[in-house]
């Protein structure tokens, strides 16, 4: 767990579908940045045609769990408890970003909210807020 | 009405076999009538969350139970209208059992002139013993009197 960069590629590395997803994880220092880059299999609507609103809530879902693991270290993957998805406009069949903020760390609980864009951040086209059962490393 | 919910039973064949997520899911529906829709995702493999159990990954859920959802509202509609989904709440109460097919089973308990609002459960074996719980609001006519889809075209930077 000393290399975030490494634990979070090897934990993603590790799960079926992530890979189906297509997910990956950038770094920069401490700032995480999940990239969903556009794929057939991702989209819900094809008259639109528009990314399905289920992948991008289990896309902001797999950047609260990944944010979790690099800013926090984890001995197992956390649990989702909750989530609250808000759709503000379609996904378009392009590359998706999202980043993630940990609002509250506590014992048992994380508190964390996603963002999701594409070519304009200033413009998301989803929000999740979620709580997850977390479990830290030190205490494994 | 049933001839509404004989179009939309085609309409929601037409729709999974049309999306090509659902058909990487291998998502079905089971039933669409008065009560709502009941919808399949079968276990796989390439879909397991945590490799350290096998249980499916929970984005999996969320994915069938935002399907099931606005096909709900179909059902609660008396003629079609385009939707959209507002928002989506879900719970999750436990992990669904490694190697047992998805199901979600959802109802459109309200509908205004703007807005449908829809409850659902996905399960394993048991929908008394649900895997996990949504709630979720759908705008109506999402496309607004526009041409469909006319909100994803180009959008000219301010």
């Amino acid at each position: 767990m000393s290399d975030p960069a490494e634990s979070v590629d090897a934990m993603l590395a590790r799960i079926p579908y992530a890979r189906f997803l297509g997910l990956r994880i950038e770094l920069a220092g401490d700032e995480m940045t999940a990239i969903l880059p556009f794929g057939q299999h991702l989209i819900g609507n094809p008259t639109l045609p528009a990314i399905h609103g289920g992948v991008l809530g289990a896309f902001m879902e797999m950047t609260a769990l990944a944010q979790l693991l690099v800013k926090e270290g984890q001995a197992r993957q956390p649990r989702v408890i909750d989530v609250s998805i808000e759709y503000l406009r379609s996904g378009r069949p392009l590359t998706t970003y999202a980043r993630a903020e940990i609002k509250k760390v506590g014992r048992r609980i994380a508190n964390v909210h996603v963002e999701a864009w594409q070519d304009q951040r200033a413009a998301p086209i989803a929000a999740l807020r979620g709580h997850f059962l977390v479990t830290p490393t030190e205490r494994a | 009405m049933s001839d509404h919910l004989d179009a939309m039973r085609n309409f929601v064949h037409a729709m999974n076999q049309g999306s090509p997520h659902a058909i990487a899911l291998k998502m079905e529906t089971v039933s669409l009538d008065a009560d709502g829709a009941i919808l399949r995702v079968p276990y796989d493999e390439k879909l397991i969350g945590d490799p350290d159990t096998g249980v499916i990954a929970g984005g999996v859920v969320t994915a069938l139970l935002d399907h099931a959802c606005g096909q709900a509202v179909h059902t609660g509609l008396t003629e079609f209208k385009t939707i959209a989904t507002l928002d989506l709440r879900i719970d999750y109460m436990r992990p669904a059992e490694p190697g047992k097919d998805i199901f979600a089973k959802a109802h459109c308990y309200k509908v205004t002139r703007s807005v449908a609002f829809v409850r659902a459960v996905a399960y394993d074996d048991d929908p008394a013993d649900p895997v996990a719980a949504a709630q979720a609001a759908f705008m109506l006519d999402s496309s607004g009197g526009r041409g469909f889809g006319a909100n994803l075209k180009d959008r000219k930077p301010k």
